[in-house]
């Protein structure tokens, strides 16, 4: 490369330059630039307008003290522990089931994944409809003679969390059970070859030396997951839009109502702030040890 | 015979359209069966005027219906006009003029003397200058009960807030709820600006809501209002429903004895085949203090480069307020008109209670036009809270109070 | 992230499925347990789809008496044909169908774009790095991780500058945008993996930057594009906030159409209207997923770095 004549390495380099120029002018001007503006204004007192009247901290000081974005906070918080466990619990043991060189395993694996190719929009309305006190689940028990069964979470604020669930894990095990499934198809078989010959049952295999061999693909499976949980809206939109009350309310929703309905942009975007935060939290501990150790390719 | 006749509506569309017939698109949040009823009238008027009305329904509420509208105006794409409630909503795209000049019109058509009551133009008016065209008011502080309930019973019907919440246990014992409310974020605001003007009385509400005197917010009466709104949270344990018309279905159906929501309440009982006075009775200001807030919708213009589709907002501005729209629109929609000159004989028993009330002036402008909305959804976000939760009344109080000198 | 990558690759592998000898044994005590574990979870993942198709089969009359599992007395097609042509929204009473062609037509231009600029980065970045182009790519694929939330408004203002607020074309290009860090990432991770000599010797033969592109990538990468195709059309399909935001009623997509029509109560709700118009949204990606199987699988492995 370097015997080339500097001429020609400028020209290969402006070809590359022009041709990846998009990316470029994405990265700087909508990603960061994007990021950077939402960052600034948010110590703005902006009302409908972007203006620039500084103010501090003080919307993040309103933030902190509003109880709906704790509310918020705290909702995403036991639904995100909840999904996030168990998408990928429930993801791995799907996986390990259907790697048992089970018979139908293609008709199995197309069932599962299908929820995933549907939007979260249809996911929310279907649901809706599933668990709908009148019509659905709760009354179908009912007429089967158990009178008092009641289920109705998108009516009750204590359990709508679990009724986002339900539908949050519908959509989404399936594509971590493929993800884990590659991550068991990884595993070389000498090891349970080794582990049979030993005489060590096929659980503690998994437990003791599968599961520790498969830790990158957990840790990259609870990024993606987790990542996806932040970000929480059309599911809300579409089930329960926040209620009952204030009882499903998520960030995403906030920063939504406050940059357009308040017509309070300082205010939404304190919170846009803060959900860029959380993801930077989940993101940079994880890129640390991605890029950290080794070499980039 | 027949060819003359079309020959006629031929010669009739030629010039209709030759009068530089333009299209405009209107954004709103009307799409409830009578609210779209009350829509076609709207575009009906105007195409036969001569230009076209493109509709731009948007589903959901206000809420959902305002993000998309002010975005659309400040992306630099604007409609040719659109719904607000009148008031602060749209003032700073008024004053980043983005929005047409309307006070031309509102001179040619004397709006001065006709929109009635006068803070409704008041509410549109920025500066001296005329931003938006009223098109109805309503009311938000009204009791719906369902007399069977009480028939059932054996008592008589309550007349007032008051006589409402000492029947309740009654009704609770009958296996009744007493008071029907829905889960939407804004109808708990709804029900507790109710009781706002209803125990705290007009001139505590006027020092609160008009003069902004926290003082007076901080006080006494306003420590009953907030009592008050605890005990219609303890009535209304037991409604499980989401939306307001589910709520008045219950009212409808018997299964809940009153509901506080808006006169657009009484299309539900119409459409039910429910008759004022006999199955219904309607109180306003909860038969404590009748007076009614005046907010309601009004459509805004904003600014388009185009000197013609200019002119076609203006036409648009003027039929609005014009009288024979403001009949035949406000007649399906339940609500009443912006001006006081209009025949509304065909209108119910409820209707003509608030239009009473209107012609007596017993009307105060409403939330929409002396809060920020942001100041408003906050103290949504509070209400939502409070009605669901068991926060004691004096935190809600205080909480709001702090709300408000934050305004 | 490139853990992510390879895990897209080795997913695609895996389900080649397991290696070894097929059980002999058909009924013993462990098979019955497995098989009943996923008879069972699979039940749980049908019935949302069955009680879909089954209340949009329905009358009314029937879903407001009836078991929303039990299949219909009297099949009628009336919902779905509602759902397309007739359900309303305000005055617009043309159900989903503008609301369908509207997607197709903010489809076909996003797919095309976003791919052909991704393919191009991928590309530049695999054979021809230039100072930097580590960093931007970095940055990207930490783009791909913002909340959207965050970036709304700055967007709104971009649009409206380049004067392609709530056109088409304003659309069209945030897809591209926002499609272009999962799509950079499939395309880089793909030539990654073509051998280099074939690069070498094609400069030896003197063939430039695009020479290279068109006559030796593009031809090689059928595979890869065609898993792209795939990602962007649902992706694009199945999106809400950018539809709803970015849009206006005239032009909204297909999801936000559905949003609408099934929250305009006029009168009695219709839930086989809701759920006939539901499914007509989800067919598209469906349809998709059926028919394109193990692709299918290897493009939302990608897509999952998306969110």
């Amino acid at each position: 490369m370097a015997s080339k004549p500097l001429s020609a390495r400028l020209t290969r380099n402006l070809n590359a330059k022009i041709a990846a120029l998009p990316m470029i002018i994405t990265t700087l001007v909508v990603f960061l630039g994007g990021t950077i503006w939402s960052v600034v204004y948010s110590f703005t007192g902006s009302k409908l307008l972007p203006k620039l009247k500084w103010v501090g901290l003080k919307q993040y000081d309103r933030l902190w003290s509003n109880s709906r974005w704790e509310i918020s906070i705290e909702n995403l918080f036991w639904y995100g522990i909840f999904a996030l466990v168990l998408t990928i619990a429930i993801g791995f043991l799907l996986a390990v089931l259907l790697d048992q060189k089970i018979r139908f395993e293609d008709t199995f694996r197309t069932i599962l994944l299908y929820p995933f190719a549907l939007s979260f929009i249809v996911t929310g309305l279907v649901w809706q409809w599933l668990l709908n006190p009148e019509m659905g689940i709760q009354h179908i028990v009912r007429s089967m003679g158990w009178e008092s069964f009641t289920f109705d979470p998108l009516y009750n604020p204590d359990l709508v969390l679990i009724g986002l669930l339900m539908a949050g894990l519908w959509q989404g095990t399936g594509f971590v059970m493929c993800i884990m499934l590659a991550g068991l198809r990884g595993i070389d078989e000498d090891i349970w070859k080794a582990a049979r010959v030993d005489g060590i049952p096929a659980w503690k295999t998994y437990l003791r030396v599968v599961i520790p061999m498969m830790r990158p693909v957990f840790i990259t499976t609870l990024v993606i997951v987790a990542a996806g949980i932040i970000k929480l809206y059309d599911l809300v939109v579409a089930m329960t839009s926040g209620g009952p009350g204030n009882a499903s309310q998520v960030p995403a929703m906030y920063v939504y109502d406050y940059l357009f309905q308040a017509q309070n942009l300082g205010q939404g975007l304190a919170a846009s702030t803060m959900m860029l935060l959380s993801v930077l939290i989940v993101l940079i501990p994880w890129a640390y040890l991605e890029f950290g150790g080794k070499k980039h390719a | 015979m027949k060819l003359t006749t079309k020959l006629l509506a031929a010669t009739a569309i030629v010039s209709a359209t030759g009068a530089s017939a333009t299209d405009l698109e209107v954004t709103h949040w009307w799409t409830s069966g009578g609210e779209a009823a009350a829509v076609a009238e709207l575009a009906k008027a105007f195409d036969a005027s001569g230009d076209h009305w493109v509709d731009g329904a948007i589903a959901g509420s206000g809420g959902t219906a305002r993000p998309i509208m002010i975005s659309r105006i400040t992306g630099g794409d604007p409609m040719g006009a659109t719904q607000f409630n009148h008031g602060q909503q749209a003032l700073e795209l008024v004053e980043a003029g983005l929005m047409l000049d309307l006070t031309d019109v509102a001179e040619e058509n004397n709006w001065e003397e006709v929109i009635f009551p006068k803070s409704l133009l008041d509410a549109c008016t920025v500066d001296g200058r005329v931003y938006c065209a009223p098109v109805n008011i309503h009311s938000p502080e009204w009791l719906w009960i369902s007399n069977k309930v009480y028939e059932d019973l054996g008592l008589p019907v309550p007349q007032n807030w008051n006589e409402f919440v000492e029947s309740a246990p009654a009704v609770r014992e009958a296996g009744k709820v007493p008071l029907a409310l829905g889960n939407q974020p804004w109808q708990a605001n709804t029900a507790f600006g109710a009781i706002q003007v209803a125990v705290a009385g007009l001139e505590n509400w006027q020092a609160v809501n008009m003069d902004q005197d926290l003082d007076v917010a901080a006080g006494d009466a306003y420590a009953a209002v907030f009592e008050a709104a605890a005990a219609a949270r303890e009535l209304a344990v037991g409604s499980n429903v989401q939306d307001w018309n589910q709520a008045t279905n219950l009212v409808i159906t018997d299964q809940a004895a009153g509901q506080i929501m808006g006169d657009w309440a009484q299309g539900e009982f119409a459409v039910a085949g429910e008759v004022a006075g006999e199955d219904y009775t309607c109180l306003p200001g909860l038969g404590l203090n009748a007076y009614l807030s005046t907010g309601g919708d009004a459509f805004y213009f904003p600014k388009l480069d185009d000197p013609e589709q200019e002119a076609a907002q203006k036409r648009l501005a003027a039929l609005l307020v014009s009288p024979e729209v403001q009949v035949a629109f406000n007649l399906k929609k339940g609500s009443l008109p912006i001006r006081g000159d209009v025949d509304l004989s065909e209108a119910n028993d409820c209707m003509q209670k608030g239009l009473e009330l209107l012609a007596s002036g017993n009307v105060m402008p409403s939330g929409d036009m002396l809060w920020t909305p942001d100041t408003q959804k906050q103290v949504e976000d509070l209400m939502v809270e409070f009605w669901m939760s068991d926060m004691p009344a004096a935190e809600a109080h205080e909480r709001w109070v702090e709300i408000l000198s934050m305004d | 992230m490139l853990e992510a990558s390879k895990m897209v690759d080795r997913t695609v592998d895996a389900m080649s499925g397991p290696r070894g000898k097929k059980p002999k044994k058909a009924l013993s005590g462990r098979n019955i347990m497995i098989y009943g574990i996923l008879l069972m979870v699979s039940l749980y993942y049908i019935l949302p789809l069955w009680v879909m198709v089954m209340t949009s089969l329905k009358g009314m009359p029937e879903i407001r008496m009836g078991n929303i599992f039990a299949p219909p007395v009297e099949i009628t097609f009336e919902p779905w044909v509602k759902a397309w042509s007739s359900a309303c929204t305000g005055l617009n009473c043309d159900g989903l169908s503008r609301g369908f062609w509207n997607s197709v037509q903010i489809l076909i231009p996003s797919v095309f774009l976003s791919i052909a600029i991704a393919s191009v980065n991928g590309y530049a970045l695999v054979n021809w790095k230039f100072k930097g182009s580590e960093l931007f790519f970095t940055i990207l694929i930490f783009g791909s991780f913002i909340p959207y939330q965050i970036m709304l408004y700055p967007i709104v203002i971009m649009l409206r500058e380049l004067g392609l607020y709530g056109k088409l074309g304003g659309l069209v290009l945030v897809h591209s945008v926002f499609g272009m860090p999962i799509l950079t990432l499939l395309f880089r991770n793909y030539f990654t993996s073509v051998p280099e000599e074939l690069f070498k010797a094609a400069r030896v033969d003197g063939a430039g930057f695009w020479g290279i592109y068109f006559r030796i990538m593009l031809p090689m990468s059928l595979p890869i594009f065609v898993v792209a195709v795939i990602l962007q059309v649902t992706g694009i399909w199945n999106d809400f906030l950018f539809g709803v935001v970015f849009t206006k009623p005239s032009i909204y997509p297909m999801t936000v159409q559905l949003n609408n029509i099934v929250n305009s109560v006029q009168g009695v709700k219709e839930y086989n209207v809701n759920m006939a118009a539901t499914m007509l949204t989800g067919l598209v990606p469906l349809v998709i997923y059926f028919i394109s199987g193990k692709l299918f699988v290897r493009g939302i492995a990608a897509g999952a770095v998306k969110g």
